[in-house]
């Protein structure tokens, strides 16, 4: 039961493809150790810990905010609607029991009795089975119970995911900039949501305290992240790296291989492009990346390969992202759409893009900042961030036409929810 | 003791864009393309205050909120 020392944590004991039942769970980690409340504040504050589910806020900070509350309630989020995503899936899969591991603590250290796992469909029988191995050994004080998010992009931001559990507006949000959910949330009480990835870091900081979790990582980002990583194998992959990495370092990226990637995503389609010597050489955290205008979102990084047009994908994503907006504000209904077909105008149309690129910063300034949720946010750095790094290539298109249409590369669910 | 200062907030999903707001207080919304308000970032001019709160019981969605900024 020793603390792992190398940058696997989450992902020490799971090497193999296999699941960690209980049994080699406890066996590996040990129980929880039975903490007073106040040193679960204590420690968390102390370690650092932000959360992973894309905001990068600061986990204690939100967690003295809900326990002041009434009979809160703990939400282990692990919807994951980022389809260039897969880590929450992959912990939920093979390290259960870390995540409800740290959700109890979460529910201990808030004051709450009542815990739901909201999980795409995909991770249901994982959760189920073991919480039903846990509810055998009685290893909890608090309830579990299992809502199935809906598959899309939405479904994980935390106003959503109250209304799902709530059984309204279900995978929609909601307007709360004047109520928080950390103050009203499900059945109107005090909500803590927080990403399943940083509970299964709760976990461990309960286990072996906020020095050992800071050992790893940077001041103000420690720890280690789960990161999808697409396009630099056959299929996606997940690697755990201490924050502040290079992914150069992490992924062992070579100069002849970076040669052979066009640009980079990070952070996912509400994240942003860099220029793939910046990406690979950027430190990997929050505030590193949005020094440059991008964000590293729920641990994402899409290497884009030579040969593929740009602008053919950004419009793509561009599109699916409008199609997953809620349909209730205004300015998200409007702009998204009007972003979208513009986008595709470049990518396939260029001559009849009159006024070129001019229109793009503008419709993005509008949209920023003006939905109930930050989802037209993302699409804004998205489109802005493409279009510093594509510029290039978008004044081709404009000059010469557009390119020969290519295979298409990032994953875009269409409607059926099948990838295309 | 300093005087209180305020924000207008619109509440985006029940904001139906008629433009009622923009009509009574232009100081500080104006609309988009598409005639959904646009406020004006900062605090609402002390003068403009009770114009705003006349603006806020217009509304006909109730979409228009007058915040307390606290220091
Ligand atoms: C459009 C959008 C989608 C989101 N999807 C997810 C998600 O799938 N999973 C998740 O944990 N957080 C998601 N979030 C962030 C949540 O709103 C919330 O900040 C997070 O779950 C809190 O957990 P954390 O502090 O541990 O990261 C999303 C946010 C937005 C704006
Ligand atoms: S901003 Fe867009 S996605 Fe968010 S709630 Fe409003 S309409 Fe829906
Ligand atoms: S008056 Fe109310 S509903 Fe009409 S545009 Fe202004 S905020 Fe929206």
């Amino acid at each position: 039961m020793t603390a792992p020392t190398g940058p696997g944590r989450l992902l020490d004991s799971v090497g193999t493809a296999e699941v960690v039942r209980l049994d080699a769970h406890l066996a590996r980690w040990g129980a929880v150790p039975d903490l007073p409340v106040r040193s679960l504040l204590e420690a968390v504050d102390q370690s650092g810990l932000r959360g992973h589910g894309g905001a990068w806020f600061p986990v204690g900070a939100k967690w003295r905010s809900v326990a002041a509350g009434r009979s809160p309630i703990v939400v282990a989020n692990g919807a994951e609607g980022e389809p260039a995503s897969g880590k929450d899936r992959l912990l939920l899969h093979h390290a259960p029991h870390l995540v409800l591991d740290g959700a109890a603590v979460a529910a201990k250290a808030v004051g709450a009795r009542r815990v739901i796992v909201h999980v795409s469909d995909d991770s249901v029988a994982d959760v189920t089975t073991a919480l039903a191995e846990r509810e055998r050994r009685g290893v909890d004080a608090c309830s579990f119970e299992v809502v199935i998010a809906p598959d899309r992009f939405l479904s994980g931001q935390e106003s959503a995911v109250v209304n799902t559990v709530n059984g309204r507006n279900i995978g929609i949000p909601s307007f709360v900039a004047l109520r928080p959910v950390r103050e009203q949330g499900i059945a109107g009480r005090p909500t803590l949501v927080q990403n399943v990835e940083s509970l299964a870091d709760v976990a461990l900081i309960a286990r072996y305290g906020p020095q050992w979790f800071r050992s790893v990582g940077t001041h103000d980002s420690p720890g280690t992240a789960l990161i999808t990583v697409t396009g630099l194998w056959e299929s996606s992959r997940i690697v755990e790296v201490p924050l502040g990495t290079t992914l150069e370092n992490a992924l062992g990226i070579t100069p002849g291989r970076a040669d052979t990637i066009q640009a980079v995503l990070l952070g996912g389609y509400g994240g942003g492009w860099l220029p793939t010597s910046t990406a690979l050489s950027l430190p990997f955290t929050e505030e590193a990346a949005r020094a440059l205008g991008t964000s590293i979102g729920a641990g994402v990084a899409v290497l884009l390969p030579a040969g593929v047009c740009p602008l053919v994908e950004v419009a793509r994503v561009a599109r699916y992202m409008e199609g997953e907006g809620a349909g209730q504000c205004g300015p998200c209904v409007n702009g998204l759409d009007v972003l979208a077909s513009q986008l595709e105008l470049l990518a396939h149309r260029p001559h009849t893009l009159s006024g070129g690129l001019s229109a793009f910063p503008t419709l993005c300034g509008l949209v920023e900042g003006r939905g109930a949720c930050h989802h037209p946010d993302g699409v804004a750095r998205f489109v802005r961030s493409a279009l510093g790094v594509f510029g290039d290539h978008a004044a081709v298109h404009l000059q010469r036409g557009p390119c020969q249409t290519t295979r298409p590369f990032l994953p875009v669910p269409s409607a059926s929810g099948v990838l295309r | 003791m300093s005087r209180s200062r305020f924000r207008l907030v619109v509440d985006p999903v029940a904001c139906d864009g008629a433009g009622v707001c923009a009509e009574l207080l232009p100081e500080v919304i104006s609309l988009d393309p598409w005639g959904f308000p646009i406020v004006a970032s900062g605090d609402v001019a002390p003068g403009l205050v009770d114009m705003a709160r006349r603006a806020v019981v217009s509304c006909p969605r109730l979409a228009l909120h007058l915040v307390r900024v606290d220091d």
